[in-house]
């Protein structure tokens, strides 16, 4: 298939893969890829956002993406400052919109966000005139970077996206990374399915163009990938499933189970993991496992989405 | 933009006894039967029949030629915010705010601070509502505190001029309260109007949950939040033979439930607010929190239903559901901004232009909807321009169009969900006991 290559992104800002083309997240991808070979540098640092400020503002707690995240603008050079402060605008004694006024007056080229709330990156795209905003995971909205990270490791172990079958497992409901996921999966033409108990699937999730199912064995077969979302044990209280124990039975990947899935599935989970609850340890730490590759993949994906936001390759005319 | 209306405060004519007449208008009146080009006479502050030619000589006139001529709106659910919050809205900018809508008299809702669960809070609005250019109708609260445990002195309430009986947007969780509220309150003739949401079906939810809640990752309120509670309602309605009023029913089996109750001769009445005749959860993707309204607006099918409801008189009126709410209680992310929406201002264009110039209501259903019913439920005058009813009236212009501008409002808060909008025909002046409280210019013809 001949397609158009792009050189630069057509969006500005990065909120969610929603709005992402098939050619761009193929340009990130590509540009994540020359990235790894920069990490693998004995000196892993290009000058590429030499002068340029980042700033990222976490609003809900998180260690490995702001880490990731910190790393990644460092080996790009960019002057980077964190901030970071959890609860709502109205607990913290100061309007979102204000946040975003100080922001801006101090000239910061690049905001990295995380809030607990979906919809507040695009809310600081609105607010925002000159820099660019990059999603860091909002609410159960969308987690782009963590999608872009989960694309490219398996591009790196199973070669083209175009219709191998992936399946989510767990809870969807409450999932920024499931939502990424089934976005830039598909756009990339894989076909996604998605399990877990009907209290965790969100109701017409099949608009966005998936399969449902609420037997685990059903969406392990003949998977090319098996990603296991990570389950909060707080659910139980909200009865969303009943207890550890049943939902393990139920739904938690042992290697048994994992034979269901093609012979050379991989395996992936986006952090951090409950061993023995979602993942039994066997899974986590055999082979087919990809997860430690997602991390070290995230790296070289968040310097690429930096790099292209930030005036890398031409700007594109459209 | 709507040209600036200038609100007289001064008469129709040079004294309140003075005979008048609303000449060549298009007179639209269910009550006393009259669609037709006519003239309209008032004297006193009252609707009059024609009177001989020779006492018509001296009267003064108002040319209505090309206009609608209606009886003033009534608005069975509005905030006012006062007292309490005069932040948001005051019983002054609320009453200019429902003038500019054609709105003559406006029912308010008791979520005040303190609330309107006792009589003295209740004269309080009266008291000082009367000096407001438009009729104000408190609703009082159905329990202290709208706590849902304690009813309120109703045979007090409905003395000191309480129309209606509500804890505003709390449902009345407690079945065994409901009952008591509505066995009681028939002594009075009031009927209870109930928010229908079961909080723990709704709890955290923060638009309609469906397949766009899903998209957005945003926690859903399900249709059956509301309907469940309609349900139980209606059956304690029809149990106790008490006068049920559901306000801004949004769901489909919402209204089925309230059509198949009719039918059975339940006492039961419905209204719904205009975004939910109009907008869809699909305009959320914008995060716009002036689309964060509670009920959250539902789906297509919802609103194909709801105006159904509307057109087959299952839903007995159009209510404004006006809630006033500062820029910062909106300009925030989604889930902390609160829900409402400002609607009196803009209640009859949106109507106007969604339904009625679509054909999709008459005008004649329309005045039932917006004014006639909506009295007959309150029990107010008005609703009527039949001799003898207050001079209580609209002039409305069909031609021409405006475009919704939050900072022309009266109202004191401008979260509408329809700003920049363009809404056909406005409202040129409103009447309201024969003395003119707004007037406007025609809007600009299109």
């Amino acid at each position: 298939m001949d397609e158009a290559r792009l050189h630069a992104l057509r969006h500005r800002h990065l909120i969610g893969l929603e709005d992402f083309s098939r050619e761009e997240i193929r340009l990130i991808l590509d540009t994540a890829d020359s990235f790894k070979e920069v990490i693998r540098r004995p000196i892993r640092k290009v000058p590429a956002l030499r002068g340029k400020n980042v700033v990222n503002l976490f609003f809900e707690s998180s260690t490995r993406t702001r880490l990731s995240f910190e790393l990644a603008e460092k080996q790009l050079s960019a002057d980077t400052l964190n901030f970071a402060s959890t609860g709502s605008s109205v607990s913290k004694g100061e309007t979102l919109g204000d946040t975003a006024r100080n922001i801006e007056a101090m000239q910061v080229d690049c905001v990295v966000v995380r809030h607990s709330a979906a919809g507040v990156p695009f809310f600081l795209s609105q607010c925002l005139s000159n820099a660019v905003v990059i999603n860091a995971g909002d609410g159960a909205h969308e987690h782009p970077t963590q999608g872009l990270l989960d694309l490219l490791t398996m591009r790196d172990a199973l070669g083209d996206l175009e219709g191998l079958k992936v399946a989510l497992i767990g809870d969807v409901a409450h999932s920024r990374v499931a939502r990424s996921n089934i976005w830039g999966l598909q756009k990339m033409g894989a076909k996604v399915a998605v399990c877990g108990p009907p209290t965790l699937i969100p109701v017409d999730i099949e608009a966005m163009g998936v399969e449902a199912c609420h037997r685990l064995e059903d969406a392990l077969r003949d998977a090319d990938v098996v990603y296991a979302l990570r389950i909060q044990l707080e659910r139980q209280q909200e009865a969303f499933f009943p207890s550890q124990r049943e939902y393990t039975r139920l739904f938690g990947i042992d290697p048994e189970r994992l034979e269901l899935a093609r012979p050379g599935a991989i395996v992936m989970h986006p952090g951090p993991i409950n061993r023995g609850v979602e993942l039994d340890s066997r899974v986590a730490d055999s082979g087919r496992s990809v997860i430690l590759d997602q991390v070290t993949n995230g790296v070289a994906v968040r310097m690429a989405v930096l790099y292209l936001l930030n005036g890398g390759g031409e700007r594109d005319a459209a | 933009m709507r040209p600036d209306g200038r609100v007289t405060g001064g008469r129709v004519t040079s004294g309140d006894a003075e005979l008048s007449v609303v000449r060549n208008g298009h007179i639209v009146d269910p009550a006393s039967g009259r669609d037709e080009i006519g003239d309209l006479w008032f004297r006193d502050g009252r609707i009059i029949d024609r009177p001989s030619d020779d006492e018509a000589k001296g009267a003064s006139v108002v040319d209505a030629a090309g206009r609608l001529v209606l009886p003033g709106l009534v608005d069975m659910h509005t905030h006012l915010c006062e007292p309490g919050y005069e932040y948001r809205e005051t019983l002054e900018s609320g009453a200019a705010a429902a003038a500019a809508g054609g709105v003559t008299g406006v029912a308010c809702m008791p979520d005040t601070e303190p609330d309107l669960d006792d009589a003295p809070a209740v004269r309080f609005v009266r008291e000082r509502a009367a000096g407001v250019p438009v009729h104000v109708y408190p609703i009082a609260a159905v329990t202290a505190g709208r706590a849902g445990e304690r009813l309120t002195e109703i045979g007090e309430l409905a003395d000191a001029g309480a129309v209606a009986l509500s804890d505003a947007e709390r449902t009345v969780r407690n079945p065994a309260i409901l009952r008591r509220a509505l066995e009681y309150a028939r002594m009075f003739d009031l009927p209870i109007i109930a928010h229908c949401e079961d909080p723990s079906l709704s709890a955290g939810g923060l638009m309609h949950e469906g397949s766009h809640a899903t998209r957005l990752g945003l926690k859903g309120i399900p249709s059956i939040a509301e309907e469940t509670i309609a349900a139980r309602d209606i059956m304690l309605a029809e149990w106790t033979g008490g006068r049920l009023h559901l306000t801004h029913v949004s769901t489909a089996v919402t209204v089925g439930l309230v059509r198949s109750a009719k039918q059975r001769g339940v006492r039961v009445t419905a209204d719904v607010s205009p975004p939910h005749l109009v907008l869809t959860d699909e305009a959320l993707s914008s995060y716009d929190t002036h689309l964060k309204v509670n009920p959250p607006l539902r789906t297509r099918a919802d609103v194909e239903a709801l105006r159904e409801g509307l057109a087959d008189g299952t839903i007995d009126a159009v209510a404004s559901d006006h809630t006033p709410r500062s820029v910062d209680e909106k300009n925030t992310e989604f889930q902390e901004a609160l829900p409402g929406a400002a609607g009196l201002e803009t209640m009859l264009s949106v109507v106007y232009t969604e339904l009625i110039a679509p054909g999709l209501l008459t005008w004649n259903d329309a005045v039932r909807r917006m004014s006639t019913a909506p009295s007959g439920i309150l029990g107010t005058e008005g609703g009527s321009l039949a001799s003898g009813s207050p001079a209580d009236f609209i002039l409305f212009h069909p031609d021409g169009t405006w475009t919704v501008d939050p900072a022309s409002f009266r109202s004191r808060s401008g979260n509408t969900p329809f700003a920049g909008r363009v809404l056909k025909g406005g409202v040129t002046m409103t009447v309201v006991a024969g003395r003119v409280v707004y007037r406007c210019d025609d809007p600009e013809s299109s």
